[in-house]
């Protein structure tokens, strides 16, 4: 017999006696008042993260010095061009000398201060971790209340990977002391900026 | 205080140039305020000098009883890791209680939560199956392993058929439980563990002591000492970012030059054949993303029916761990990359039995976030190592017990049974009857050690007879006054040690009762 056969004998066999029906999930409440974008950054700054509005003349202008500072910057949006090509990467570790990446988030989410990347919005998925920095560019419009209603998008049903970041990568894991940039990101920023409309 | 705001710290080429200077502590936010996510400690829990051994884990022979009496012994013994590991994690649970009260619903998700996984459990056959089916259908191959033994073996298989020699890993406990790293050191395969917590236990040769926070027993001085041995760091230096920055910076050209990486699993989803994985570090998500090959191990007890569960589960996870909303990366890994491979490894390894257990095929229902570690008496005082088990605290009495009758069968015992456990179990686990209901299943199968047999003896002759019991106290104005150094300060009664017990009134109740109320109503 299969490994798998025998497995799942054994549960059938094991089955605890009894009816356990799958409950129905209410719908709660929000947990955060009317204005998602000021529920959102006030989160994410608690998550270690910052929320930078855009500039008027130059959008960039409030994430500037971060990026004068950078040699290396790989962009994953149209509204910035870097200097090395996320498209014609051979491979993911290439990206390790990255100093900031800029993407755009698919949406945040105010309850927790989260933003939400699929592989699409990545291009190649190391590079939200093996950056240095992430700059995260957010449409106000795409914040979702909780993290129930994000669970309710349809991304997670077809993206080959999804993942939220809420704030950058931090550790704790000695004594307690909070660090910035344990493996991944030493910092995130989100930079509140309107998608570009798509031509019709 | 922000990261650009740093002056650049001039130590070498080893460090990264924003690392901040040594007697900064954790991170402030953009106000200046201290920042209390992830496993942050809400105020700074420095051991203090001098230095102090760190005291080890429980001494393991075999398939022989562990004695964690005689390590808990040694940890006491240890006064400044007793007290920097006690108020570590007691300030862990207090976060906990702010994050759980901050959220109306919190009984209601813990209640929904234990429901759905009681019903996935009741059905695990039928969702293993859709979970099967759709992971196929995304282009992933799937693996079936009866025990940890064939884990090990399943992945050794994919890595040689590919000519890996490395992987990198994030942490997961089913590795632990398979001795996935004992077994590939022995087969030339080269792991290496990229949470830092679980990365500073692998360097010492030491198994993770709590299911989230691996090396929460060890102080700084200890990490210091580690790292210098094994990294080549300054052995005086021992300032959290320095360590913390040097294992980054060692762990980095590992993890890109791996052939492969392997995550553990945290929820794995039936409707979409989803793995999910959540961390502080991203640690997951370079082991995912960056290598060639991706490996997924899952505990089939991980399964949950669909994507909208997520959304009951993920709000309890991170808050009941650690006080904090979520965890900083929350990954679903459903799909390979293109031109790579995805494997996912469904293991067994005693899951199947236990559901049929049934006092304890409940237990299963566990989501790993180590909230009865922190909120244990026993556990706070004792650590993680002195279990000498895969799982400590609560949750390991009373699942080690079903890998092992004779070998964990004094675990139970290492319990108060104040039911603190319990209360804070975001799944709504009865931890403590559990333990309860193991004590009388070792005592019924002659598992339990005689010494704590005839304690339990004395102690149920006296407990089950009243006019006894009174006597007892009468004699001595107090079972306390009593029993203390004899039966609660023992050395067989771990959780005496470094517990004074309050003061025995005067007068008990009973004698109270009979000489006020019963002398009033006779005279009314």
């Amino acid at each position: 017999m299969s490994a798998r056969d025998a497995i799942l004998g054994r549960l059938r066999t094991n089955r605890p006696a009894g009816e356990f029906p799958l409950p129905d999930v209410p719908t709660f409440a929000p947990l955060v008042g009317g204005d998602l974008v000021a529920e959102f950054a006030e989160r994410l700054g608690k998550m270690g993260g910052r929320v930078e509005q855009a500039g008027g003349a130059d959008p960039f202008a409030t994430v500037r010095s971060r990026l004068d500072g950078a040699q290396v910057i790989a962009s994953a949006v149209p509204e910035f061009v870097g200097n090395r090509d996320l498209g014609a990467v051979r491979k993911p570790g290439d990206l390790a000398d990255v100093d900031v990446a800029v993407v755009r988030a698919r949406f945040g989410v105010a309850e927790t201060g989260s933003v939400l990347f699929t592989e699409g919005d990545l291009i190649v998925n190391s590079v939200a971790y093996l950056a240095q920095h992430l700059i995260v560019l957010l449409d106000p419009a795409d914040i979702v209340v909780n993290i129930q209603a994000a669970y309710k998008r349809p991304d997670f049903a077809h993206a080959a990977y999804a993942v939220f970041h809420t704030g950058p990568s931090a550790t704790a894991d000695i004594e307690g002391v909070l660090i910035h940039g344990a493996q991944g990101v030493r910092s995130l920023t989100v930079l509140l900026l309107q998608r570009k409309k798509q031509a019709a | 205080m922000s990261a650009d705001d740093l002056t650049p710290r001039q130590t070498g080429d080893m460090l990264h140039r924003e690392v901040r200077a040594p007697s900064d502590e954790s991170e402030r936010g953009p106000g200046g305020e201290r920042l209390q996510h992830a496993e942050a400690a809400s105020k700074p829990i420095r051991a203090d000098a001098p230095r102090e051994p760190q005291p080890r884990g429980a001494k393991v022979r075999g398939n022989r009883p562990i004695d964690q009496a005689e390590a808990a012994e040694r940890f006491l013994a240890a006064p400044l890791h007793q007290k920097a590991h006690d108020e570590r994690l007691w300030d862990v649970r207090r976060k906990r209680d702010v994050a759980a009260h901050g959220i109306p619903e919190w009984e209601e998700l813990r209640e929904l939560a234990s429901q759905i996984k009681t019903h996935t459990l009741t059905h695990l056959d039928r969702y293993l199956e859709q979970f099967e089916a759709a992971a196929r259908a995304n282009g992933v191959q799937v693996h079936w392993a009866e025990d940890g033994a064939a884990h090990n073996r399943i992945v050794l298989d994919i890595l040689q058929k590919h000519g890996a020699k490395s992987l990198v890993k994030s942490k997961s406990m089913l590795t632990e439980e398979c001795g996935f790293r004992h077994f590939m050191a022995a087969h030339d395969i080269e792991i290496i563990e990229t949470d830092l917590g679980e990365r500073i236990q692998q360097l010492d040769d030491e198994e993770p002591s709590h299911v989230v926070m691996p090396a929460v027993h060890k102080t700084r001085i200890d990490v210091a000492e580690v790292f210098a041995r094994t990294l080549g760091t300054d052995p005086d230096n021992d300032d959290a970012h320095y360590l913390a920055e040097s294992q980054r910076e060692t762990t980095r050209p590992l993890i890109l030059k791996a052939d492969a990486g392997l995550t553990g699993c945290n929820f794995a989803i039936a409707e979409t054949g989803t793995v999910v994985t959540c961390t502080n570090e991203g640690n997951a998500d370079l082991s995912g993303n960056v290598p060639p090959l991706q490996i997924h191990s899952i505990g089939i007890e991980k399964l949950i029916p669909r994507v909208e569960h997520l959304g009951v589960f993920i709000r309890l996870l991170s808050r009941s761990a650690l006080g904090s909303p979520i965890t900083q990366y929350t990954s679903h890994f459903r799909g390979p990359r293109p031109g790579t491979e995805m494997h996912m490894v469904l293991v067994d390894n005693g899951r199947s039995e236990r559901l049929g257990m049934e006092e304890f095929w409940t237990s299963l229902k566990c989501i790993r976030c180590g909230a009865c570690m922190n909120t244990c008496p026993v556990y706070r005082r004792s650590g993680g190592l002195s279990y000498g088990a895969t799982y400590s605290g609560p949750i390991g009495l009373i699942i080690d017990p079903t890998f092992n009758k004779r070998k964990y069968s004094t675990l139970p015992f290492s319990s108060t049974m104040n039911g603190s456990c319990t209360n804070v179990c975001p799944v709504k686990i009865n931890i403590h009857e559990q333990i309860f209901a193991w004590r009388k299943v070792l005592a019924e199968e002659h598992q339990i050690p005689l010494l704590k047999q005839g304690m339990m003896k004395a102690a149920g002759a006296v407990l089950s007879r009243p006019a006894a019991y009174r006597a007892a106290i009468q004699t001595a104005d107090s079972a306390l006054r009593v029993l203390p150094r004899f039966a609660v300060y023992n050395p067989a009664n771990t959780w005496g040690k470094k517990r004074e017990m309050p003061h025995a009134p005067h007068q008990s109740f009973h004698a109270w009762y009979r000489q006020n109320r019963m002398k009033k109503g006779s005279d009314a």
